[in-house]
């Protein structure tokens, strides 16, 4: 309890000063008129047990506002799919859906990339202290898990991004093991 | 002691034998009524099923009302009361406990379990395919899981052995226990101790339940919630409590109805109860006949005895009222031959049934044959012996004769009869694609709201329609799991290309000892695997120095003993062994379910896969209906083979084409009327009706016969005609009794044969021949 006001608090200081040219509700509101596109991504993670980051590149296509399909291509070609409440994997010949609605800490972990795609605060806000830094053309939002049972898995994620174009997303697990995953959008010519 | 004391004490020492041997008979209301007498290799494996299947010991239950939480504690609370019961070998609400019990053993046990063991996978080459594929995993959101566990299993063999499995058909769950699709229920798998197919134990372990329940909703103060419950021990529980409160209530109905329609009739008690003594020899002979037969006695068959009530009481009604005028003598002299050839009619009718391969129609058909003839003989031989000419019956003739100046007015009715006969048959030719329930379960005694209960449970548990099956026998355990693994080679060919989905098989978790053995001779020792593991990983970003547990893991495997079915006790995983592998007389059973994918089974690229193995494969839905088109057309066989044994018993006896005509004809426009009658009120016919429509001719023909008689060379006097009056309300009464049955074999029978009865007697009244008509 007294972490969650100690980190209220924090935010709330952080949040003051940038209020007035550029706040969390105006990047939502940028966000929101997203309505979708297709980007590339990286990803690493950075993994204690190994020596090396292990690297994968793929596709996402994100459609307004909860259809948001993860294609990884390298090192193993795997489909995710983000669909409403429905998540699907599909690896080599399996393919597995969980219904999110049951598994509210892994709703809450989806809910942090689905909310700041598509801009909803509210849906950010029910999990996440949110912290905003930075200008409209170069903004970091910084979500603290308010969850304990969220925070045992990820104590932080940072999404960085320019205007209503996220570009990197980067989540810090619990046991010190991060990911970074950058988004090129591609142009749709 | 007299010839009467004499004939009356041996009836007495067979009515105590036969009370004896009743005594001692098995009686059951299980679903071997509904299975084949000769089963198919094919059928076989149904009636294992349905019989001993462990299947059969499953019961699944919801919790309703409250909110998720609610039901969570309330679902954690009846698990933890119902597994310190005997009653129960598993209980299964999806808590975490139970699952980490699955997942643990497959952990410990994985190096004997993987079917991805073997001596190249502990090579140099085999060991940096296998780590590095776990570490491309691990860049996946699915490789969460792995990451805790890379240590001990770099090669991910519990990926392995997951992947294998049926993530997808897990129930959801909510709370951390299992839940219905919508979340509004919590929901359970419970397997019980006793086999399906005893009904006692079954009745047992579901009050046990349903205790435990109650007493489990009053400690966690959940009262406003509910429990629904199904499976195949409750259905067998309900349908023998239905079969027995009908048993009961059918009886006294139509017990009390013909009582007290005779009692009318003669004002004397002397007469009813000796009016009684055929109808209760009868009962019991039947009962006697099926039991030293089959024995076994269906519920249903006793049930039956309502209609044989209102059939065994004619012989009697016939003898009192006829002979009332003219004496004993007489009856026997200008009655008894029509009176025994209606027996003989009735006799064919009901012995058709003994030769059917359901073994339910032959238990009805062998107990009304002998009831009816113990009732005719108890009649012809031992009533007159304790009358003597002794009857005093009321005079009936003013009846009588009211009843003939009805038959006066009635004959106008010929041509209306006719025609509505005839429409009747174009109705029927009209609709004859629709006349009929092509479905088994048409027949079976369990209610419909049952039988949406288990529909809905069994969606929202998430169990397989495992329509298909795969089955293979063997003489002991390890050659079945032998074989099981066998097939799954060529089973996992059509999963690779997408036939199907997937299967089950019980070598999953408990692999044949060859296989074990196979395995573990596959895993290296520490001296060999380190140089390897070395060498593997050279380039690789995890280093051989963090896989001491995995090499200590590997040790260990070498030496754990093999896996034994004892091993799975405590895991749900057990359930499912035991559930595909089964041990009966013949040897033992593998079933191996499949799992249809997006497209359904193709049958034929099914038996191309599995083409020279001993392999039966069974679509479930396909082997019910062909059991119950072969019913429907052996009665359809049997109907026939009856009517045609009552046509030629007649035109034995008649020699006489134009007589035969006039018996025939009343009895086959009845059929088409009640027949046509049924469908239009929205009955679906099924093979009981069928049988119906036999029993309409074998049992309406003893009306008929009389008019022929009365038409042939004797007057048919009053008392006669009241007779048959009397004896066909009887019989109506008897049969119609069935028809407010919830037994859909026994209601089939009462609504068709009921009206077909009566107007059995109306037709062969009205077309009875001009020129007898006094």
């Amino acid at each position: 309890m007294i972490n969650r006001f100690i980190g209220g608090l924090l935010l709330a200081l952080l949040a003051l000063p940038s209020y007035a040219a550029f706040d969390v509700g105006q990047l939502m509101a940028d966000l929101a008129k997203h309505k979708g596109g297709k980007a590339k991504f990286v990803e690493k993670k950075y993994i204690s047990l190994l020596d090396k980051p292990v690297l994968s590149t793929g596709e996402m296509t994100y459609t307004a506002p909860d259809r948001l399909e993860k294609r990884t291509l390298t090192p193993k070609p795997e489909t995710l799919l983000l669909e409403k409440e429905m998540l699907s994997i599909e690896r080599e010949k399996q393919k597995l859906s969980i219904n999110l609605s049951n598994q509210p800490e892994a709703l809450a972990f989806i809910d942090s990339i689905r909310g700041t795609l598509s801009g909803n605060r509210a849906a950010l806000e029910k999990n996440y202290f949110l912290h905003l830094a930075g200008t409209t053309e170069k903004w970091v939002l910084t979500l603290l898990p308010s969850e304990p049972k969220i925070a045992a898995l990820v104590v932080r994620i940072t999404v960085s991004g320019s205007k209503n174009q996220i570009r990197s997303i980067e989540y810090l697990q619990a046991d010190g093991d991060r990911s970074v995953m950058s988004i090129e959008p591609v142009e749709i010519k | 002691m007299s010839r009467a004391g004499r004939s009356l004490l041996l009836w007495l020492l067979a009515m105590l034998a036969g009370a004896a041997i009743v005594w001692n008979s098995r009686f059951t209301a299980d679903m071997s009524f509904f299975l084949p007498a000769h089963p198919t290799a094919e059928q076989q494996v149904l009636v294992d099923q349905l019989k001993e299947g462990a299947v059969t010991r499953l019961l699944m239950l919801a919790i309703e009302g409250g909110d998720a939480k609610q039901r969570a504690t309330l679902s954690r609370d009846l698990r933890s009361r119902l597994e310190k019961m005997s009653e129960f070998v598993s209980v299964q609400n999806g808590e975490a406990i139970s699952q980490n019990a699955d997942r643990e053993f497959l952990f410990q046990h994985r190096y004997l379990l993987s079917p991805a063991i073997t001596p190249e996978r502990f090579t140099v080459a085999g060991l940096r395919t296998a780590i590095s594929d776990s570490i491309d995993l691990l860049a996946s959101p699915a490789g969460m899981m792995l990451k805790p566990l890379l240590q001990r299993d770099p090669t991910g063999e519990l990926v392995e052995l997951l992947s294998r499995l049926n993530a997808g058909s897990q129930p959801n769950s909510s709370e951390g226990v299992w839940a219905s699709r919508d979340g509004e229920r919590a929901m359970l798998l419970v397997q019980t101790r006793a086999l399906g197919s005893d009904t006692d134990a079954q009745e047992a372990a579901i009050n046990a339940l349903r205790s435990q329940f109650a007493a489990s909703a009053t400690s966690t103060g959940l009262t406003s919630t509910k429990m629904q419950l199904s499976g195949p021990g409750l259905f067998a529980v309900n349908s023998r409590a239905t079969i027995k409160d009908e048993v009961t209530r059918l009886s006294l109905i139509s017990t009390l109805a013909i009582v007290g329609m005779l009692f009318f009739v003669y004002r004397s008690f002397r007469l009813l109860t000796l009016g009684l003594l055929p109808v209760v020899s009868g009962a019991l002979a039947g009962v006697v006949a099926v039991s030293l037969v089959y024995g076994t006695v269906f519920g249903i068959t006793i049930g039956f005895g309502s209609a044989l009530i209102g059939e065994a009481v004619d012989y009697s009604i016939y003898y009192f009222v006829q002979s009332g005028r003219n004496g004993l003598a007489d009856w026997r002299e200008r009655f008894w031959p029509t009176v025994r050839l209606g027996v003989l009619t009735s006799v064919c009718g009901f012995g058709a049934l003994v030769f059917s391969g359901f073994p339910g129609l032959a238990q009805l058909g062998l107990y009304s044959l002998s009831g009816v003839l113990t009732a005719a003989i108890v009649t012809r031989f031992l009533l007159p012996q304790l009358t003597g000419n002794d009857i005093r019956m009321r005079d009936l003739a003013p009846l009588g004769r009211l009843l003939e100046s009805g038959i006066h007015h009635i004959h106008g009715l010929r041509w209306p009869i006719l025609a509505l006969a005839l429409a009747a048959a174009v109705t029927l030719f009209i609709d004859r694609e629709d006349l009929w329930n092509p479905e088994l379960s048409a027949l079976s005694p369990v209610s419909k709201a049952d039988q949406d209960v288990d529909m809905a449970l069994r969606a929202d548990i998430g169990a397989p329609d495992s329509r298909f099956l795969v089955v293979i026998r063997a003489t002991d355990r390890e050659a079945a799991l032998q074989a099981a693994e066998q097939t799954s080679l060529r089973l996992d060919v059509l999963v690779s290309k997408g036939q199907i989905d997937g299967y089950d098989s019980p070598a999953r978790f408990l692999p044949s000892q060859a296989s074990q053995n196979a395995r573990r001779a596959s895993l290296p020792t520490t001296a060999d695997l380190r140089p390897n593991l070395q060498a593997a990983l050279k380039d690789s970003p995890l280093s051989d120095k963090k896989l001491e547990a995995f090499i200590a893991d590997l040790e260990k495997a070498r030496q754990a003993p093999a896996l034994e079915r004892e091993t799975l006790n405590g895991t749900s995983l057990a359930l499912a062994v035991d559930a595909l592998l089964m041990q009966n007389p013949a040897g033992w059973s593998v079933l191996l379910p499949l799992r249809p994918g997006e497209q359904p089974i193709d049958v034929a690229e099914l038996r191309t896969a599995l083409a020279g193995s001993d392999a039966l494969i069974i679509d479930m839905k396909t082997e019910f209906d062909k059991l119950y088109n072969d019913y429907l057309h052996e009665a359809m066989l049997l109907s026939l083979g009856g009517l045609l044994a009552i046509v030629a018993l007649l035109a034995v006896t008649m020699r006489s084409g134009r007589r035969l005509l006039m018996v025939m004809l009343p009895l086959v426009l009845a059929v088409l009327i009640v027949i046509a009658g049924l469908h239009l009120i929205g009955e679906r016919l099924h093979l009981l009706h069928l049988i119906g429509m036999l029993l309409i001719v074998a049992v309406g023909s003893n009306y008929a016969l009389f008019f022929d008689r009365a038409a042939s060379n004797h007057r048919l006097d009053p008392e006669t005609l009241a007779s048959m009056l009397i004896a066909n309300l009887s019989t109506a009464i008897g049969f119609g009794t069935l028809a407010l049955s919830k037994v859909p074999v026994l209601h089939a029978i009462g609504a068709t044969v009921g009206p077909g009865a009566i107007l059995a007697l109306l037709l062969a009244a009205i077309f009875v021949p001009r020129e007898t008509r006094s």
